[in-house]
């Protein structure tokens, strides 16, 4: 019953974002429109950095990388008068994942503090690069001149289309990450986040399948990266600084990590305050910082566990 | 003795200064159990650790069923028939006795690239792995969390994990540690029921189960094995009285 109710607040959440277009124009406020899509691109960006911190008991702290590979993947094309869709989208999927799993089959030789700052060292990397190339517009970045097209149908110059691309991928990927948590490889990651000596003792070479998923969550991050220079309509090498990667692991934190939902709800609560604080004082931070202290200490499982239905087990 | 199932030759492990296996030599057969006995830092547990893979020796091989596996990580000995139970228990404590089990039979039923099927609606995992719970007694406790059964439960949730990859040799460290009497003759009415049907090794500190349960016993001192023979000749012996039973072996 109290899993019913919590179904029911999830629901209810997805209708209110699923609806925010309608307010938004019968408001005549399109900002609400452009500060929920932010937050979505973010959403996703936050589920899969979970699927490998929470689920996957991997704090990389270089997430932000395949934020910025996915935007680069955009804009780059872009600026060489490529501005198909499939073709960008299909690029920031696989060069970000292909970066995490080069990223990922180093990284994860190690562990603890050292996978953290061998992640973070990697993107701080990606970031420099960014950075010195002046062709691609140096620390200036670069302007896109067009969103990605998909034809007349899927027009993301019309702020509601996008939209609704930008939600329909968060729902998409949050039905397939319940697929995946729940199948047999969800388990393995499960698992070896909460004892890998015992699942190679039963015979998993759990290497590989937490490098599978360090890739699948770069590719999604890739993805949101796309979709982000899209929002933005330019990109700059700080999509992939470090504060950038801490900012998505914030969101996790605070939503409630290795829950699927709770990410997005991190999301939106991170964003939200950024932006009702910010309008008060710039040092919003100093709200953010003693409510992330709370929720640490004593929601258990984030924002998410303190929706009704309690905290799952496993 | 014919081909034994396990042969160890030269085995050494050094920590820093401290030699852990000091030159171990083994053979267990096929259908046997094997104790291990030694008094505490005697390496057993070390041992333990480099049969199965978690600890790799600096010197000497080990030999399972004819190939060399001194290299080998634990997974891949799992594969080839080598399963272990952890004297400090180890087990998926937020998951349920059954996942537990049901984990252990997933790594043997094919790869685990499957992105899609409930893992937890698969008959093939779930089917076997319940059968094991029964065999050790937590039938009952199936949809428990394992992290919130009692510690003789967890003990036997430890057996049911190794029994699940369906083992040629199971490596059993300290099966009853920590056991109140009746847990502890619970565990050693399973190693009856195992025995004879496995090849077991088995390091124990309580000597009533090891009594009860080998057919063979070798002691353990500072990393080298000084003994290894019948259990009677075991009580008989006089070097092993004094190094470990304890005794002032009269001249």
């Amino acid at each position: 019953m109290d899993s019913r109710a919590r179904a029911l607040a999830l629901v209810a959440g997805f209708l209110v974002l699923g609806l925010v277009p309608v307010v938004a124009a019968l408001t005549l406020q399109p900002f609400y429109l452009d500060l929920f899509r932010r937050i979505m691109i973010f959403a996703i960006a936050a589920v899969s950095l979970d699927l490998i911190l929470g689920f996957g008991g991997m704090v990389s702290f270089g997430h932000a990388a395949y934020l910025g590979i996915g935007a680069y993947a955009v804009a780059i094309p872009a600026f060489y008068g490529i501005d198909n869709g499939i073709v960008q989208w299909t690029l920031a999927l696989g060069l970000s994942g292909l970066a995490a799993l080069v990223i990922g089959a180093v990284s994860l030789r190690t562990s603890g503090v050292s996978f953290i700052m061998i992640t973070l060292a990697f993107a701080q990397m990606l970031y420099y690069l960014g950075i010195s190339i002046n062709a691609w517009g140096a620390d200036d970045g670069m302007r896109l001149a067009r969103r990605s097209q998909f034809g007349p149908v899927i027009d993301l110059a019309n702020p509601y289309v996008f939209y609704y691309v930008v939600f329909g991928l968060l729902v998409l990927l949050l039905w397939l990450g319940h697929r995946l948590i729940h199948a047999r490889f969800g388990m393995v990651i499960r698992a070896a986040r909460s004892n890998e000596p015992r699942m190679q003792a039963v015979g998993f070479a759990t290497f590989r399948y937490k490098l599978a998923a360090f890739a699948i969550a770069g590719a999604v991050c890739g993805l949101a990266g796309a979709l982000l220079a899209n929002q933005t309509e330019y990109l700059t090498p700080s999509f992939m600084h470090w504060t950038r990667s801490g900012d998505i692991m914030v969101m996790v934190i605070l939503g409630g990590m290795g829950t699927l939902f709770g990410p997005v709800l991190g999301a939106v609560a991170f964003l939200l305050l950024e932006d009702l604080l910010s309008a008060w004082t710039v040092h919003w931070q100093v709200v953010l910082g003693p409510l992330l202290v709370l929720v640490v200490l004593y929601a258990r499982r984030g924002l998410y566990g303190l929706l009704p239905g309690g905290v799952p087990h496993g | 003795m014919a081909e034994p199932l396990l042969a160890v030759r030269g085995l050494r492990k050094r920590f820093g200064g401290l030699v852990a296996t000091d030159g171990v030599d083994l053979e267990v057969a096929a259908g046997e159990t094997l104790a291990i006995i030694g008094p505490n830092g005697a390496g057993k547990t070390t041992l333990i650790g480099q049969l199965s893979g978690d600890l790799r020796p600096d010197a000497g091989t080990i030999t399972f069923a004819g190939d060399d596996v001194t290299a080998l990580p634990a997974a891949t000995r799992s594969h080839l028939g080598l399963a272990r139970s952890f004297q400090i228990t180890s087990i998926f404590r937020d998951f349920t006795a059954l996942d537990n089990v049901a984990l252990a039979v997933q790594a043997h039923a094919g790869h685990s690239f499957r992105f899609w099927r409930p893992a937890r609606a698969e008959a093939r995992v779930r089917e076997p792995a319940r059968a094991i719970l029964e065999q050790v007694g937590l039938a009952a406790r199936a949809d428990v969390v394992a992290g919130t059964l009692a510690h003789g439960e967890q003990r036997q949730l430890e057996i049911a994990m190794a029994l699940a990859t369906r083992p040629r040799l199971l490596l059993l460290d300290e099966p009853v540690a920590g056991m109140g009497l009746d847990e502890s003759q619970r565990m050693v009415q399973l190693l009856r029921a195992l025995r004879g049907r496995h090849t077991i090794v088995l390091v124990e500190h309580d000597m009533d189960v090891v009594w009860a349960s080998a057919d063979r016993i070798s002691v353990l001192v500072y990393g080298r094995v000084i003994a290894t023979g019948a259990p009677e000749a075991i009580r008989l012996n006089a070097e092993v009285r004094r190094a470990y039973l304890g005794e002032e072996v009269p001249a």
